[in-house]
Order: C-alpha cells, then structure tokens, then sequence
C-alpha cells in the first residue's frame, strides 16, 4: 500500500478528486508523521489544529464542487513568511514572541489555492546561512544518512526545515526562500526539488526581509511537476511589493507538454571551481550526457565572472540585511531588553536578540555601507552584479539554458564547517551567480553519491522563461530515474 | 544688514537654506495612512509605518506630482530618472531604522527664484535640488519624567526638501527668499506653508568672510520654524562667528540649534560627532522614471504664480508695487481680494480690504481666511459704496456690524437707516443752516481760502450723522458759496 506521506502533489491531487482519501485523512496522516519525526527539528510551529481546520473546510469546499488548485493539500510553510495570527519568529530570538496580524501575500495565495497548513518550519537565523545552524530553534537533522559514516549531516540553509520536512514525508510540499541558494542548496542536500523563480514572480511582501534585491519565494517538492503546479499558485503581482512583477503567470504545468528536442544548453566552464567534489563533476557531465540523448544541443558558454559572484554576494546582501534588520529595535514589538540609556537598550536588545552570524552579517554590511568604503565595496560589488547580468544576458542570446551543478558537495556533517566560515560561503559558489542576476534556478535530484547522500543537478533559465526551466528539469530527472528516499526510522 | 562691520574688516555673511517642506497629499508617501493633522496619536498609521516585519513601501503618485509642479514652478530641471536612497540611523521615532530619502539622484535639480535683495536689486537665487523623503515621528519628551512617548502619525508623510546654494547675504535676504518659496509652493499647492505646525521648516547654513575670500567654515541651524526666528538665529550667528574670527579662532563645523527663547544658537553635534547615515540605494524601490509627456502636462497645468500675479495686480489692476506685494506673497490676503476686485474698482477694494478685512484679521489674530465676511458678501458691501448709497467712512461702520451679527450690507443699511443722503433738496436745507451760521468761514472762502471747504463738509456730515453724499455735498457748496 501507498503512504499517503508518500503521494506527489500531482497524486494527492487526483487521489482527492477520485475520492480514494479525503484531505483529512491525508493531513492526518501527514500530522502523525510529524509527530514521529520531531527529533529532525524540521518544524519549530505544528498547527495541528488549524491543519485539521484546514482539511475540513476543504473536503466541505470539495463536497460542493468549488475547490481550488491545491485544494486539501497539506503543506508547510518556511518561518519567514509572515502568517496572521500564527507565530512568526525568522528563527530568531528577537521575534521569538512575534504573532503577525498579517499574512504574506504568497501564503495568502496558497491559502486561497485551498492548502492545508501542518506547521512553519525551521531555518536559519532570518535565513542566514547554508547548513541550518544558526537557528535560534536549534539545528535541523537530514533525514538522509551517510552509508560509510555515522555523523549527522546538516539538511543544508537556510531553508532546512522545509527541505528536510519534504524529503522525510512531513509535508506534500513546503515554501522557501532564497537569497543566495537558500531552496536549492537545500533540496540537493535533502533529494528534493528546490525552485527559485525569477525574482519579482513572487510577491516579498509579509516575507521577513534578509537582503531585498535578492529574496525570492519558491516551492519545494518532491517532483518537477509538483514544484511547477505548487509555483503556479504561489506567482503573481502585487501591487504592495513595488518590484513584483506584472509578467502574465503561465500555467506552468502545460510546461511539459514539449519535448526539449532542439533546446540549447549552455555549459560554463568557469562552474568547474576548486573544491567541487569530483562525484559532481561526474554527475554533471552524465547529465549533459542525458540532455543529448533527449535531443538538447549542447554548447561551451563561458560566464567569466563566475568567481567574482561570491565575494559581490557576500558584500550586496549583507548591507541590505544591515539595514532591512534595523527595525528590530525592541521599540514596537519583539524583545526588548531595557537599561539607562537609549543606546545601551539598543545595544542589550540588538545583541541579545541576534545570533552570531546574523551580528557578523549586520556588522559586514554596515562597514561596507560606511563613508570611506562604500565606493571599494558596495559600488564595487554592484558593478561586478551588473556584469554578471550582462554575462548571463549574452549567454542566453545563444543558450536557452545552463546546466550546473547545485552545490560543490553533498551534505556535510553537523559542526563541521560551523568554524570555518569561508568553506560554510563557499557553498553558495554555485548558487548566487543566478540570485545575482534575478534569474529562474532549479535544482533537481540526478543521483547518489558513493556514500548514498543525494546530489543535485541545477538549471538556469532566461528571466521569466520558468516554463522552460521545468521543461528541462523534467527531463534530468526523467533520465535520473530518481526514486530515492531517505531510509525511515533512521533513529 | 548685509555687511558686518567688525573692528578689523567689512565681513559678508553667506547663507544657504534647506526648506522642509511637508507636501499637500491625502495620504502618506509610502503607505495609505491619512496625514490629516491633529488625530489622536498613532491613529494614522498602518503596518508599514509602523514597519513591521515583511512590509514593503509602495511610491505615493501624488508627492511625485507635487514634488515636480513645484520645480517646473522654479524653473528647475525635471530629472526623468531618479533614485530612492535609505539614511540609516537609530532613533525610536524611526520605525524603519531608517529614511527613504534620495540622495545622490534627485527628482528635482538645478533651477533658480528671484528675489529682491537688500541693495533693492533684484537676482536669481540659485537652487541646487530638490528631493522627496519621508518624515520621522514624533518623540514626546515631556509626558513622563522617565519615558519618552512617540506619536507615528507623522511618521512617513512625505516632504521635499528644497536646498538653495549659498547665495544669500543677509537674514533679510534669506527671509525674502523664504517667503518667496513660501508664496509659490502655495500658489501651486504642493504644501500649505504653515510653519506654526511645522509643514514648512528651515535647517540654516551659516558662514562669514571677508568679501571676495573664499567661503568660511559654516555652521548649520536645525529645525528653524518662524521667519522671525531665521532672521534673529541668522543675525546671531553671524555675529558670533564674526565675534570668534575676529578673536583670532577659528569657526568649528557643527550643527547648532536655535533656542527662541534666548535668541541664541547653541552647539547641538560636532563634525565628529555627525551620523555616518550609510546612503544606499533602496532595493524595495524600483528607481523612478518618469515620462515627458507627464512631465509637460503638469508644466501646462500650472496655475498663476506669485510673479506672475504680481505683474497683473500692477499693470492690469494698477495698484501700487507696495500693495501688490503684501497681497501675493499673502496668499491669503490677495485670496481674499481678488474674487471682489473682479469686476469692480480694484483700487477702492484694496483700500476697503486693507483696512476693514485685514485689519481686522490682525487686531482678533485670526486667519484671513477665519474673517465671519465673505469676500462674496465684502464685495455687496463695496457695490453700496460704488452706488452711492453709502460713503467708505459707514462702509467700515458696517463692515464690523456685518462680521458681529452676520447679517448682509443691504440688510444693515435699512435697518439702521444708513443710506446716504443724495437727496439734493434735503440736503440743501442743511447746506443753507450751515451756511447761515457761518459768516466768518464764508468770508473766508470769498476771501480765497479754498481749503475752508473740508470745514463746511465737516459740518454738514455731523449734522446728518455723517449719512451724507460727499460728492453731492461738494457740489452743492460750491454752487452756493459762490
């Protein structure tokens, strides 16, 4: 028999409109995995009640024929996205108390999509970092093990929870976001899908800001197919987020409807960095071998200023965050810590609400903003995202994708890189090329590495061509044949 | 004063002015809170005033068109494309923990107001920029001895900032200029420049040399909200600084505020001391791009500016300069002038005004605007002059029955039996008692004395309760005297 916690969205979808479950048994289910699954801290909130709530209402809704696209399917949302009358807290001590009397316009839509909400689940600290660490809630465990070790592995960040609670059957699918790589480095590490759409697709409003010009909302699924109907309901324009977009939102599920016989792939050597396992680089030509054999046409791009993404990465989003992360002063709401003066209370509620990396990142992006060094790093790191554009831009007048690796290892274990924060950067050398230049990224699971740990393969795409991004996905994965999860009962 | 006369030198002051100017909008300039003013505190505000976590800010279409009628009113260049920037900084009276404010491209650049100077010359006071940027709340200090309140209403209403270059000489200049801006921001509506609330406030920069020396270091005044104050903070600070130079020290760069109780400035930060406000370009904020066929309609829409008015009070309506400009650069008062002097005698009517209308806005202190006579209703009033039905004299008299009771001109005048005596054979009855009784004053007159005249009026008019015609009276006298 199928586990309902099993099931795609595509099946959950259609086994409710056969009738073979209803959206309560199917979110009953998915609670009481939850429950048996608490020691991989993937959620930091269940809201069982609410779920069950949810569920009926749903089934009633069905009862009468008027369901919506994601009607009666359970789902977890990442704790960055504001949700009315559910505490929201960024995993950060400093909003641990937060209940918003909002609720963002994405969850908004997929509340309106009819899902079914099981919990918020963890991430890193206002979604800084690459491993879930930094968590004010504590860590999240991969549920995947290494077959020839027996360290606990990190689900990869920021958002852990989600990519953990997807892989281990807590959930149908869940949000995330991502910044630098936060949904698709994750979804490698955990065998998942991790989408970024084009930055804009998604509405940021009522999503807890880390760096403006590069947040962006996505799914993350088990199937390429799940996480296009799953984005389907999450895009659209806002006119309470200035940069959303008014691009028309295609039913990305008709994506697959066309072979990708005659799409060019770009593949840039300059994505063959020092310190990429050499498993991936193996995984990455097998699927410029699999793209061939589909009829793709394979071309050699070079994105010269791959190298140069990191370090612009790491000076763009740190100064937003300095200032987005201002307004968490214990004046209005969150914890305040009172003393004498004004700034010794600034000073007692800023540094006692925040973690270590979130304190490092506020005080790297306040130094690279300050008079005297804005000119050496912050214009400088624009200049260098500009061209980053502008190379991705000329790529795509000859390319109509670009196949990469999404992370230079698989999951490494808890505490590991925890001290050494430049291998913890470096995870995102794939990664933040795409979130520098706004464009559509995927990650889709395309093996196992030696050690049984899930590796991923990642596509990019023009600005808002999404549809295609799947087309391609659903063909790496097609080709991996990938049907693997992580062994239960793992404690 | 435009020159300092110190023990040494001739000293000049130089002046440069940021004007704060809060835009007439209904609603704030990233959020949908009203900016009405005087609500109850933190009544107008909403979730993204309040910046609460995942809020975004949305431009306020209004500000911006508000923001550019006011440079095409100056003449200054439109800028198509312009930038958002945040100044960062901890306050609690800013939510965000920082301003939207622009910083390096501004809406509005370079442009240029006339003004008269103190030689009685008139030149171009050059303007370096203007930017759109939110205001701050309101901290309230004095509620509790050991909290300090805030009031958010305010927080996010959107102003302009008007930064004139240093071209001003005196505290009279830069009051002139003050004004100025004052009359064509509110000509065009863009902000209603009551600086009693704060809708229109100055920042001060202050420096003194000796003439033809390059500039000296300059202090900059906060938050000066009275054109009394500015010229008292200007005139005392130039003084002081000329009192430190000519000591032998040297002037420190600081921001100092002006406390209008002593008339003094008094240091408020030093350089060292200034917020480094860390400008970067905001990126919830898409750069602004502006069309030019929007920017020429609103150049097309521009109603009459204060200039432009005063040439026609001069030229169309002949009144003296004086009087032109106290009414234009009073908005209120050439307000309520005008709809009366349409049509009629505009000269009777400034005279009529001057006295009746604005004198008594002056002696109840109260807005021109707040006088219980309509200018609809002043105008009947001068029609019953124009007529011949009363003399000015009564007019007045009715003037201050009108706005106790609220009754009509009309209406006074038959009640109180007011009309004025043109009545010929009436009036020559009075003229010839007069007369009769005046053997010395008409030898007088037979002997050449033609001034004697105003003495006969003079009597006539007491005799009829100063109901009679002047005009008539005139005429009449003289037939008879002669």
């Amino acid at each position: 028999m199928v586990l309902l916690t099993d099931l795609t969205i595509a099946e959950a979808r259609d086994g409710l409109a056969r009738k073979d479950f209803s959206s309560k048994e199917l979110t009953e289910a998915h609670i009481r995995a939850i429950e048996s699954a608490r020691a991989f801290n993937a959620y930091v909130l269940e809201t069982p009640d609410r779920a069950i709530e949810d569920a009926v209402a749903s089934d009633k809704r069905r009862a009468k024929g008027e369901i919506g696209a994601l009607d009666g399917i359970p789902i977890a949302v990442k704790d960055i996205f504001c949700t009315k009358g559910i505490r929201t807290t960024a995993c950060s001590k400093i909003l641990a108390e937060f209940v918003p009397p909002y609720e963002s316009f994405v969850t908004q839509k997929l509340r309106q999509s009819g899902t079914v909400l099981l919990g918020k689940t963890n991430l890193d600290e206002f979604a800084m970092g690459s491993s879930n660490e930094t968590s004010a809630f504590g860590p999240v465990l991969n549920p995947w093990k290494s077959s020839i070790d027996t360290a606990k592995l990190v689900p990869g960040g920021s958002s852990g929870g989600s990519a953990c609670a997807v892989a281990a059957g807590l959930c149908l699918g869940a949000t995330g976001t991502d910044t630098g790589g936060s949904i698709r480095q994750p979804a490698a590490f955990c065998g998942i899908v991790g989408m970024k759409p084009t930055y804009g697709r998604c509405s940021r409003w009522g999503i807890v800001a880390f760096a403006s010009s590069l947040d962006q909302a996505g799914p993350m699924t088990r199937t390429v197919q799940d996480s296009a109907i799953m984005l389907s309901a999450m895009a659209g324009f806002d006119h309470n987020d200035s940069t959303s977009s008014r691009q028309i939102v295609p039913n990305f599920e008709s994506s697959f409807e066309k072979s990708i016989k005659g799409v060019r792939i770009g593949i840039p050597d300059e994505y063959r960095v020092e310190g990429i396992d050499p498993e991936i680089n193996e995984l990455w030509e097998t699927g410029i071998q699999w793209l061939k054999q589909q009829g793709a046409e394979i071309c050699s791009i070079s994105l010269s200023q791959t190298q140069n993404a990191l370090p612009a990465y790491y000076i763009i989003a740190p100064a937003e965050a300095s200032s987005n992360l201002s307004r968490y002063d214990g004046m209005r709401y969150g914890s305040r810590v009172s003393d004498v003066s004004l700034t010794k209370t600034y000073s007692k509620t800023r540094g006692g609400g925040f973690g270590p990396e979130v304190v490092r990142r506020i005080l790297v992006g306040t130094y690279v903003l300050s008079a005297g060094y804005y000119d050496a790093y912050y214009l400088k790191a624009q200049k260098i995202r500009r061209l980053i554009s502008e190379e991705f831009n000329n790529a795509f007048s000859d390319v109509d994708a670009i196949l990469v690796p999404t992370s230079p290892t698989p999951a490494f274990a808890k505490g590991e890189k925890e001290n050494d924060l430049i291998a913890m950067y470096l995870n995102d050398v794939l990664t933040v090329p795409a979130s520098l230049a706004g464009l559509p990224a995927i990650s889709v699971p395309a093996g196992l590495s030696k050690s049984g740990l899930p590796l991923g393969l990642q596509l990019i795409t023009r600005s808002f061509d999404e549809e295609t991004l799947f087309r391609v996905a659903q063909s790496i994965e097609n080709s991996a044949g990938w049907h693997h999860r992580p062994s239960k009962f793992m404690f | 004063m435009s020159k300092l006369e110190g023990k040494t030198w001739t000293w000049e002051t130089v002046i440069g002015l940021e004007i704060h100017a809060q835009i007439t909008t209904k609603s704030k300039l990233f959020s949908g809170a009203s900016t009405k003013f005087g609500a109850l505190p933190n009544t107008q505000v909403t979730l993204v005033d309040v910046a609460m976590p995942g809020m975004l800010p949305v431009l306020n279409e209004m500000a911006v068109e508000q923001i550019v009628r006011t440079g095409l009113a100056i003449n200054a260049e439109i800028n198509l494309y312009s930038v958002f920037d945040r100044k960062n900084y901890f306050y609690p009276d800013l939510p965000q923990g920082y301003q939207i404010s622009q910083f390096s491209d501004p809406i509005v650049g370079k442009g240029e107001i006339e003004i008269k100077m103190d030689d009685g010359e008139k030149r171009g006071v050059g303007i370096t920029r203007i930017h759109l940027e939110q205001d701050a709340g309101k901290s309230i200090h004095d509620m509790d001895p050991s909290f300090t309140y805030v009031d958010l209403n305010r927080s996010g209403v959107p102003l302009m900032e008007i930064v004139s270059e240093p071209d001003l000489r005196s505290s009279a200049e830069a009051a002139a200029y003050v004004r100025k801006i004052r009359a064509i921001l509110q000509y065009i509506g863009s902000c209603d420049g009551n600086m009693e609330r704060g809708n229109l406030r100055c920042d001060v920069n202050v420096s003194v040399r000796r003439k033809g020396d390059p500039l000296g270091t300059r202090c900059e005044i906060k938050n000066v909200n009275s054109i009394r104050f500015l010229k008292q903070a200007i005139d005392y600070e130039a003084n002081r600084q000329l009192n430190i130079i000519e000591n032998g020290d040297k002037v420190t760069q600081e921001t100092r505020l002006f406390d209008s109780v002593t008339g003094k400035t008094r240091s408020m930060r030093s350089k060292e001391e200034a917020h480094d406000y860390r400008y970067f370009p905001d990126p919830d904020l898409l750069p602004l791009q502006l069309k030019k066929s929007y920017v020429d309609r609103l150049s097309a829409e521009l109603p009459e500016l204060p200039d432009q008015k005063l040439l026609r009070f001069v030229n169309e309506l002949g009144l003296s300069l004086d009087v032109a400009e106290e009414f234009v650069f009073e908005k209120e008062k050439a307000d309520y002038f005008e709809p009366i002097a349409t049509g009629r005698d505009a000269k009777l009517v400034a005279n009529m005004v001057r006295k009746d209308v604005f004198g008594y806005a002056n002696f109840h202190s109260i807005n021109i605007s707040d006088v219980p006579v309509t200018p609809q209703k002043y105008g009947e009033l001068i029609d019953l002059i124009v007529e011949g039905d009363i003399n000015n004299r009564i007019a007045s008299e009715i003037f201050i029955l009108m706005a106790k009771t609220g009754k009509d001109a009309e209406v006074i005048v038959q009640e109180k039996g007011l009309r004025q005596l043109s009545d010929t054979n009436e009036l020559e009855v009075v003229i010839e008692k007069v007369i009769e009784v005046s053997e010395k004053q008409v030898a007088q007159y037979k002997n050449g004395n033609q001034k004697i005249i105003g003495w006969f009026v003079g009597q006539i008019m007491q005799k009829t309760k100063g109901q009679a015609n002047p005009k008539v009276v005139n005429a009449l006298l003289r037939k008879k005297l002669n």
